[in-house]
Parts: structure tokens; sequence; C-alpha cells
């Protein structure tokens, strides 16, 4: 039996070398830093996730309808009678929070150890790329269920285009293909859902672990391991990505496979937050939700948005519109591209750098974690101030303290990254 | 000090104070009591399925609380619908919208979008309202379309609602009274509303029960794999310094 596997891959070898070829050059013979922590656990987990969401995607696609009718009967319909289909929403579900908060975790470990830094830039880039792409995908898939929050969610997000000066009108009609959220929008978010959006992810995500493998993978230390090479010709601080990354991760991945099973079997709405209540109300437009929240991976920029009070100029006779909140949530997002260029530090890795980048790293992640709460809740939430702040709604100042502090750590990165006082960092990985 | 806890159960007026909306009682459901929910799909046939439908749950689907089919035909189908049918309303959406201004809403899975608490609530804090067309009013739920279906059961009472306090920070005081007896004490009552309301809840999710029976098989058998990998991976980074 050995033997003719090892025929019938010897006779597979000897026409197409390069499956040989490329497994070397991505996994027996890529040689990784050996001292990966548990933040490094986030690159294969993502991987992962996106095959678990495929996957279960391929089998809702079998039962779900995209028809504004028959939508949301539909996921009832495999919540109820399909067999095992409950699991496979579930799983689903479960799965596209599991995919952000993986991908946070997986960002934030960049953030501390400098991996957007030289010659890393063009990784961060492609990775950026596919936030913003996975956030399409997140939003288009969101109506899909077509609940009130579905609705709502996706009238509000596409009014946004909507506030672009000039073209904005006809901008949210042409994504619409309607004047309201409507069957039409149904069937385009669902095309785009299950096959444009996943295609650009798969081939941004190759991207990203292509350019990551030419120039090889950062670690805690944030020095280069390419430097000190061995007589072999090896990294002397590199291992080889399989067979020891690969049996890591496994563990990683199973590790997270229970915390996953734990969501979805036990509390798959997450309290709310993973499946909203609303959503279980189909999609009414002649009835607006009082309090319309998006799903808590878009709350961040939500809280920005609505955080920047609508402008209307006057001698130009424009009323108040909320394009100027528009611009600044765009502007939160798409400053990422520009961290490897803002970031002026002397060391790459946290290890090394001075208090100011650990005090700007730590309060930036509360104000990432305050701005994704205050998303979720309504304005009123903490109450007014009294007359003396002319009863503003607590929640908003602070959202809006919160929005100059989210900009302040990129827009200000290039001068306290720079007066920062570094150690030095080791020859050798620690 | 039992005759003191029933005093108080049935004292006819309870003083509630409350800042933000009528303070929600917790549901005392258990999702996994068979005579609970096979009372609460009684309840439900008999008071809610003649406005309200549940037109993604299927009458053969009730097995899950220990009937059999023919119990089911016998007891539960009140209508020409067969068993493996979906719990589909006589009532047109038009007629409903014609009679009680708004159609009633499909309650498959009501317990998902309004929680057992507030279900719980809502179902027993109905109150006579002369202003309201249909002489009927709620303290959880001001204005609502639907008449007090549980009437006979509980009796009328009469609400009211005074608001006290400065501006900014108003406490609203909420007195109830009896007006008339219904078939059940208050008591009884409460369970016929809380084996609905846990009935309503597994509606909304028949599979939430085996679903959890099936996550702890699960988190088991990772756990078991998890003590594989994890000594797979210490044996392969033994030679990792």
């Amino acid at each position: 039996m050995t033997r003719l596997l090892s025929a019938a891959w010897d006779w597979f070898d000897a026409r197409m070398p390069s499956v040989a070829e490329e497994w070397r050059k991505h996994a027996a013979e890529y040689y990784a830093p050996k001292n990966f922590n548990f933040w490094y656990y986030f690159g294969a987990l993502a991987l992962f996730v996106l095959v678990i969401q495929i996957v279960s995607g391929i089998f809702l696609t079998m039962n779900y309808k995209p028809d504004a009718a028959l939508a949301f009967g539909s996921v009832e319909y495999i919540m109820r009678d399909v067999p095992g289909g409950w699991a496979i929403r579930y799983i689903h579900s479960t799965g596209a929070s599991a995919f952000f908060v993986i991908v946070y975790l997986h960002m934030f470990r960049g953030l501390l150890y400098g991996s957007y830094r030289r010659p890393r830039e063009l990784v961060w880039i492609f990775g950026v790329l596919i936030y913003l792409t996975l956030m399409a995908e997140a939003f288009f898939g969101y109506l899909l269920p077509w609940g009130q929050m579905s609705y709502w969610g996706a009238q509000v997000i596409v009014n946004l285009f909507g506030t672009i000066p000039f073209i904005g009108p006809d901008l949210a009609l042409w994504i619409r293909g309607d004047y309201v959220v409507g069957d039409a929008t149904l069937n385009r978010f669902f095309a785009l859902h299950v096959i444009a959006i996943p295609l650009v992810l798969l081939g941004l995500i190759a991207a990203h672990i292509l350019a990551l493998h030419d120039v090889g993978s950062n670690n805690p230390d944030g020095i280069e391991i390419k430097k000190k090479k061995g007589p072999d010709g090896h990294p002397l601080d590199g291992i080889p990505f399989h067979p020891y990354y690969t049996v890591k991760d496994l563990v990683g991945a199973v590790v997270f496979l229970m915390i996953f099973c734990a969501i979805m079997f036990f509390v798959p709405e997450m309290g709310g937050y993973f499946l909203e209540y609303n959503n279980f109300i189909p999609a009414d437009p002649l009835k607006t939700p009082p309090h319309i929240a998006p799903v808590w991976y878009f709350t961040p920029y939500y809280s920005i948005l609505r955080a920047v009070p609508p402008v209307s100029v006057d001698f130009l006779g424009i009323p108040p519109t909320q394009f100027p909140g528009v611009l600044a949530m765009g502007i939160a997002t798409l400053i990422l591209f520009f961290l490897p260029w803002l970031d002026r530090g002397a060391a790459k890795s946290i290890r090394y750098r001075g208090p100011i980048y650990k005090w700007a790293l730590a309060g930036f992640v509360v104000t990432f974690v305050v701005l994704g709460y205050l998303g979720t809740e309504t304005v009123t939430v903490w109450g007014q101030f009294g007359p003396w702040l002319g009863n503003a709604d607590v929640a908003t100042v602070v959202a809006r303290v919160f929005t100059v502090l989210y900009f302040a750590f990129f827009f200000l990165m290039p001068w306290y990254t720079r007066i920062d006082k570094c150690k030095p960092e080791p020859e050798r990985t620690t | 000090m039992k005759k003191f806890f029933f005093s108080i159960l049935l004292f006819p007026t309870v003083l509630l104070a409350s800042e933000a909306g009528y303070r929600l009682d917790r549901a005392p459901i258990y999702p996994r009591d068979l005579l609970s929910l096979q009372s609460g799909a009684r309840t439900f046939v008999n008071y809610c399925l003649n406005c309200h439908g549940a037109q993604y749950m299927r009458y053969n689907r009730l097995t899950d609380l220990g009937l059999t089919e023919a119990q089911i035909r016998d007891n539960l189908i009140l209508t020409e619908a067969k068993i493996g049918d979906t719990m589909k309303v006589p009532l047109s959406a038009k007629d409903g919208k014609s009679m009680f201004g708004v159609p009633p809403p499909d309650l498959s899975v009501i317990g998902r979008s309004r929680s057992a608490d507030w279900l719980y609530t809502y179902l027993r804090t109905f109150y006579r309202d002369a202003r309201s067309p249909t002489g009927w009013n709620n303290a959880v739920f001001p204005q609502v379309a639907m008449p007090h279906p549980l009437w006979a059961l509980q009796g009328e009472r009469a609400l009211a609602i005074s608001h006290k306090g400065t501006p900014g920070h108003v406490v609203t005081e909420y007195q109830w009274s009896e007006i008339s007896k219904g078939e059940q004490n208050t008591v009884q009552f409460d369970t016929t509303v809380r084996d609905l309301v846990n009935f309503l809840v597994y509606m909304g999710e028949p599979n939430a029960v085996s679903r959890k029976n099936i996550g702890i098989v699960a988190l088991f058998v990772l756990g078991v794999l998890l003590i594989f990998v994890y000594a797979l991976k210490k044996e392969y980074w033994k030679d990792v310094h």
C-alpha cells in the first residue's frame, strides 16, 4: 500500500513538481522565528475561520432564498426544517463575529510588534485591504436574513454614500437598485456576498501571504532573523513552519474551536451582539425601529460618524449634511494604510519602545473599545449634562473626545514615536 | 409564613416604582419542563392562534413536547390543518388590519425578538382603559392594539399611573386595582402565563434544548482532542531551544 502511494506520488511529482516546490517554499522550508507568542495564533486562525465561513456559507446557500418575500422565512426554514440547519446557520453567524474578533487581535499584534514596518509595508497594505473587504462582505451578508436590523442597517449605510456631494444621491440609488432597500438590493447583495467579495478576499489573502513569505515573518522582538544565518543558510533563530508551527497552530485551532462551540451551542445570540434581537422581526419598510445599531464590529466607526455634527454651508446654500461625519469615518479606516510611514520609532517591538508609545497604544485600545461600546447604544445612554454644557448628551461628548483621541493616535504618531526613548534591540531573539 | 406570602401575592394593589418604563418581572420559565410546555401549547392554540399565526412552526414538531401525533391532532389542531402543516392563521392580514389597525404579528420567533421577561410581564399587565379603541391598554406596551386575550382568566384590572419627582428625574408609579375577578386567581394565572411564555420561547427556537445537549458533547470531544494535540506539540517542540 505504502509503495503504491509512493509510486503514485512519484508519478505525480514528475509531471507537476511545482506542488512539492510550493509546499517546501511555504511550509516545510519556510523559516519562521522560533519565538512566536500568543499573538501569533491569529493569522492561522483567520485562515481557519475563512474556511469555516466558506463551507458553512455553501450549505446555507443551498436552502436560502434571496427574495424579499421569502428570505426571512427561508432562514427560519433552515433553522427548523433543514436537518442540522440550525447548526450551519449558527456556525456562519458566530463565524462572522469570530472573524472580526480574530482580525482585530491580528491587527493589534501588528501594532504591538511593529509588523507593518519596513520591509513589511506591502503585507500590511494587503492586510488593510482584506479588512476593508471583510467589512463589505459582512455588510452585504447582514442584509440577507431580511430582519428589521438587516433592513434598516443597510438603509442607513447606503444612505451614507448618499451624503457625498454631487454624486451622492445617484450613487446611493445605483447601489440599492431601487429608491428604497428592496428586492433588487437583496438580490445584488446576495450575489456580492456569495461570489464577488469572496473572490476578492481570496485574492487579497493570497497576496498577503505571498508578500509575507517573501520578506519573512516579524516576531515579538521586532528584529530580522534573516540577518543571522547559520552555515546551512537558514536563520539561526528560525524553525521550519512545518511541522513546528503547524502542530502549534493545531493547538490554537482546537482551543479556538472550544470557545467557538461554547458560543454557538450555548449563547449563539451573544446577548444580542452577534445576533440582534430586533433581527427576528421581519423587515418592514414602513416601520423604522427607534434605535438602529450596527453589529458590534462596525460600532467604533459608527460612533465616529455620530460624533461629528452635521455641517451646513450657508453661503453656498448647502443644507445640514452628515457628510463630514461620513468623511471622518472614511478617514478613520483609510488612515490605517499610512501606518508604516507614520511610525518613526527607533525600535519596532513594544518590548524595546519607550513609554510614550506604550501609553499611546494603551490609550488607543481604550478609545477603540469605548467608541465601540457607545456605537451599540443610543446617544442618551449616559443621560445629559446640566445647563452649564447646554444639556448635551454625555455619550455624545465622550464620543467626541474619543474620536479626537482616535485621530490623535495616528496624526501625532510621527512626532511622539520620534521623541520616544527606545531601548536597544537585541541581536538575537529572546 | 405561607399565609403572609399569599396575602402579598393576592394583595389588590401593588405599588411599583420605576424610572424607565415598567419594571419587568423575571419569567420563571424552564425549557425542559414538558408539562409546562404542553400546557403553554394548549393556551397558545386556544387563545393566540385565532388571530396570530406561527407560520414557521409545524404541528408535528410538537412531538418535541412528549406528545404523539394522535394527541396533537386530537387536542391541539383546532382547524382543518394537517399534522405536517405549519400553524397558519385563519384570519387574513387584511382583516386583521381592519379589525385592530395593525395585522397581528406572526409569533413563530416572538420569543427571540422579545425577551421572556418582557412577554411574561406584558401578558400580565393589561388594564381597562376607556380612552383606547379596544377598551384595553398595557403597562409594558402602551397603546397596544391587542385587547387582553386572557381577560376571562385574569379578570379585569385598572391601573393608575402617576409621575413624581423633578424634571429630568421623573419617577413613575403604578398602582393596580381589581375591577372583576377572572376564572383563575393570581397564582394560577401567573402559572398559565409562565407556561405560555415557556412555549413561545420554545417555539422561537425548537432546537434550543438539543443544541445545548450537543454542545456538551462537542466540548467534551474537543477537550479530549486538545490533550492529544497539545502532547503532539510538546513532542515536536522538544528540540527547539
